[in-house]
């Protein structure tokens, strides 16, 4: 005799459960299943295909009518159960139809967790969950108006990028410091936050929504901290919680979810529970596949196969989100008895994790590249000791041979054609060809002829194991220069890492690097605190005492211990009204000399330390502002008077000098930074031996870069010619960031670019238009917290402690 | 000795230093990372350069003219070069800090 088997839901769990069925037991039950929704069973996952308008909904159908049809199963559309007799083994629907079963499958899902803040129920407010969902955003979102999706976890970034693809304004609001803090670590979930921005969503952390206001619908979702974001439609994807109140009510044991045991048997014999609304082991799930082998489980319990049994699996996530690709899996918190292995390629985007302990995977962050993620997944899964591969196991599968797995072994044994430097796309075959056919015996030779390790530097290791295969016992890999005697790593390795885990103080970076000094010295102190501004603008907190005097003070120290001052002049160009201020700031302090400068400014030298700030005073009055002549940053431009006085003059250099000025002034750069800018190619303002120099011509502006004329004396190289003084800006501005972010400490523009390579500069700056936008990009953010002048701060008080001394003692026995 | 009070140990920034004026010249009181608290003549035995502007790492001090590195607690100069700054007692009590004159007596008598 055929049994009953009835089937509350119709999600993916009991669609799996029921195909699983179908070829193990097939006939031994005639089966009935209730569907709250007035639909067939589709793929839930692929909501998000759906709302971004990449897919249609009958693309997501997983069983179409006809299949359920073919089975001879009844399926009753959009009724919803509201009871469940056990004692007479029934079932009631809504809409009163009464179904008696000999089993019970209960796969009612989970119902999105909804924050109960004021408003949470006018019009405009949504979960996301199922297809009526989707299609009432899609509605919303024809309005092209705003939306705010509450919850920046998984659901909630794929509604927001998929609202954003049907054309709204779309703001995330996220209670924690980063996104999908239970899936990524806070670097990855940095990337992600940014490759969102990028797309053109908004993203809040640290937002508190307390209350969603309106008048009879959705106007404005308001925070903790005051802020107010208009919004036409609120999306809240904060949370998902397991729908056990139908079994609760008909006395089935319920705690997070309905309680069953591994064969998905509940304490009620006859009634099953799978799927979210299913507690196992004390676990609830939400992602597809944990819930596909408790189909598997129920349908061969079914079947009467009674040792089938649910096993606890962790699942790596995966973000659906076109272009934007992400892994994660497992356990991935810091941990005294937990290694970590990282490597991350700033200019590609990607960033990767593994979390080791005990020699085993036990967590995986995969960002912007997860091919290897299912090799990880798997060697975490049968707790493979990756003690002998640990070495190259971040570079993932294909880099792991045979056998001999020590890394010299596995570098040797890569294919000439194995890509080693990501960045510049170098492989084995040129850099070993480099090594022996141009006689290389320093990394810093190799970087500068192949590129190879010259950009982010992630591949140095493998390049330095490929000159020790090459050159033998020759190559000696510790010839990096140490940044200094506190620190066995050389500056790049330290920029490097300061990226790679995020450190973002001077006392961080000391620790994670193990500097053998307790508070650093002169030398590594003023470099970590630029590399720390440079990399963190918005969070980094610049330590004045780790920077030089000059920096400190806002002035040049000279030999007898006074300063000299130097206000900046845009472009070289002054006027009566400043001249005369000069003039009476020089007459009131008693200022012993007037100089005018190479870079052409007026310098005023032999300054008390503690006249600065009424020195400053004075000045500002006058409407000057530091000239940063002290700075390692961005000094003078110097222009000649340009198309608009000479007569041989092509563009207008003056204007062009002051503009570039205006934008970069205040930035701070490895080392001091000198640009110029000349109206013709007879080149008055010297242009041709500056850092960065700008020759005008009649069809545009002729960009050089990494000239000197100190110690050294070199004239410039071209970067290129460009057109326009706009294109001439972002070019000059996106040199200047690369420099910024590449550059070592006290390393002028013509020395770095001598290690990258001229070529690889005008690649990235003339060449890769997306590259040269984002540096450009970057520049402008660091601006926003840069551009604050230093002399009005002083005058308005700040570090009031410099400039005067502690106190004056023993003069009055002195007078006696 | 004659302690006289110089103010109290907040009013130096942490790796920091401040100038005391007196008839000999500056003194450079010193506060390092771990709140030791040291005082120096503010003047290099180099170039005479002034310490007190210096930065400030473990318990030394690097001129700002030259880089040369002077430790606070012996007042000598560290490394390859020679040469030595004479060193001020200085206490604290609670917050509060002093020099003792008397050395600054007995040298100007």
């Amino acid at each position: 005799m055929t049994e009953k088997l009835v089937i509350i839901g119709n999600g993916m769990a009991p669609g799996r459960m029921l195909e699983h069925l179908l070829e193990q037991a097939p006939g031994r039950y005639a089966v009935t299943i209730f569907n709250a929704e007035p639909r067939v069973n589709y793929d839930r996952i692929m909501l998000s295909p759906v709302l971004s308008g990449e897919k249609a909904y009958e693309e997501i159908i997983i069983h179409g009518d006809g299949w359920y049809i073919k089975h001879g199963i009844t399926l009753y559309k959009g009724h919803k159960i509201v009871a469940i007799d056990r004692t007479a083994k029934t079932i009631t629907s809504d809409h009163g139809v009464t179904e008696p079963y000999d089993k019970l499958v209960i796969a009612t899902g989970s119902v999105p967790f909804i924050i109960p803040v004021p408003g949470h129920n006018l019009p405009g407010v949504l979960t996301y969950r199922d297809l009526d969902d989707v299609q009432a955003m899609m509605l919303a979102a024809q309005s092209r108006a705003k939306a705010v999706v509450i919850g920046g976890g998984l659901l909630g970034l794929e509604a927001a990028a998929g609202l954003n693809a049907q054309g709204m304004d779309v703001t995330v609001l996220h209670v924690m410091p980063t996104l999908m803090e239970r899936q990524l670590d806070p670097a990855a979930g940095y990337l992600l936050q940014r490759a969102v921005e990028e797309r053109g969503i908004k993203v809040i952390t640290k937002a508190n929504t307390q209350a969603i206001t309106g008048n009879g619908k959705v106007e404005q979702v308001e925070l903790a901290d005051g802020t107010i974001i208009p919004a036409t439609l609120v999306v809240m994807a904060v949370g998902i919680r397991p729908n056990a109140a139908l079994a609760k009510d008909a006395g089935v044991a319920v705690n997070r979810g309905i309680v069953v045991d591994a064969g998905m048997r509940s304490n009620d014999p006859d009634i099953f529970a799978l799927g979210e609304c299913a507690e196992v082991g004390g676990m609830v799930y939400g992602l597809v596949a944990p819930l596909y082998e408790m189909a598997r489980v129920a349908a061969h319990q079914l079947a009467g196969d009674e040792t089938a049994a649910f096993v606890h699996m962790d699942t790596p996530t995966k973000l659906k989100v076109t272009g934007i690709d992400l892994f994660s899996l497992g356990d991935f918190a810091d941990g005294d008895d937990r290694q970590e292995i990282v490597l991350r390629d700033a200019s590609a985007g990607v960033y990767k994790r593994l979390v080791l302990k005990d020699d085993r995977i036990i967590g995986t962050v995969l960002y912007g590249e997860t091919s290897d993620g299912a090799w990880f997944n798997d060697l975490k899964k049968k707790q493979t000791d990756i003690s002998q591969m640990r070495d190259t196991l971040i570079f993932g599968q294909s880099y792991q041979g045979g056998t001999p797995l020590d890394p010299m072994a596995a570098v040797a044994a890569l294919p000439d054609d194995a890509e080693i430097c990501g960045c510049n796309g170098v492989c084995k075959g040129k850099i070993t060809g480099a090594i022996t056919g141009k006689g290389l015996t320093s990394l810093d030779d190799v970087r500068a002829h192949t590129k190879a390790s010259a950009s982010c530097g992630s591949c140095t290791g493998l390049v330095e194991k490929l000159m020790v295969l090459t050159l033998g016992d020759t190559y000696n890999p510790a010839a990096v220069q140490p940044m200094c005697s506190c620190t066995t790593f050389g500056h790049d390795e330290v920029r490097r890492l300061i990226k790679a885990k995020a450190l973002k103080t001077i006392p961080a970076v000391m620790q994670e690097l193990e500097w053998k000094t307790s508070c650093g010295c002169a030398k590594c102190r003023p470099a970590l605190n630029y590399y720390l501004v440079c990399d963190w603008p918005d969070d980094y907190a610049d330590d004045y005492q780790s920077r030089f005097i000059n920096e400190r003070v806002h002035a040049n120290i000279q030999k007898d211990g006074t300063y000299s001052v130097v206000p900046r002049m845009w472009g070289g160009v002054t006027n009566a009204a400043e001249l005369r201020a000069i003039a009476d700031v020089v007459d009131k302090f008693e200022i012993p000399m007037v100089k005018v400068t190479g870079g052409q400014r007026i310098d005023m030298l032999g300054i008390r330390k503690e006249d600065l700030p009424a020195v400053w005073a004075d000045l500002g009055q006058a409407g000057f502002v530091s000239g940063h002549a002290y700075a390692k940053g961005l000094r003078t431009v110097k222009t000649c008077v340009g198309s608009d006085w000479c007569r041989f003059g092509t563009q207008d250099s003056t204007g062009l000098g002051i503009r570039i000025e205006k934008f970069m002034w205040g930035s701070w750069t490895p080392a001091k930074v000198k640009m110029a800018v000349s109206g013709c190619p007879r080149n008055c303002a010297e242009a041709t031996c500056k850092d960065v120099g700008v020759i005008c011509v009649d069809s545009g502006y002729e960009i050089h870069f990494a000239g000197a004329a100190g110690l050294d004396i070199k004239g410039t190289e071209v970067l290129g010619l460009v057109r326009t003084e706009d294109e001439a800006l972002e070019h000059i501005v996106a040199l200047t960031q690369m420099y910024r972010e590449q550059g070592r400490y006290l390393e002028r523009i013509y020395k770095w670019a001598k290690r990258i390579g001229i070529a690889e500069v005008k690649r990235q700056i003339m060449d890769d238009g997306e590259k040269r936008r984002a540096y450009y990009e970057r520049f402008v953010f660091s601006q926003k917290f840069a551009q604050v002048d230093p002399w009005s701060e002083r005058v308005s008080g700040k570090d009031k402690h410099e400039f005067r001394p502690m106190a004056s003692v023993g003069f009055a026995q002195a007078a006696e | 000795m004659n302690w006289i009070a110089i103010g109290t140990l907040s009013d130096i920034p942490r790796r920091g230093a401040r100038c005391v004026a007196t008839p000999q010249g500056k003194i450079a009181v010193f506060r390092t990372a771990d709140d030791a608290v040291f005082a120096i003549e503010d003047h290099c035995p180099h170039k005479g350069g002034p310490l007190s502007q210096g930065i400030i790492h473990g318990a030394a001090v690097t001129c700002p003219l030259h880089n040369w590195v002077i430790s606070l607690e012996t007042g000598k100069a560290l490394g390859a070069d020679e040469g030595a700054v004479r060193t001020i007692p200085v206490k604290r009590e609670g917050e509060r800090l002093f020099i003792a004159l008397e050395a600054l007596a007995s040298r100007a008598a």
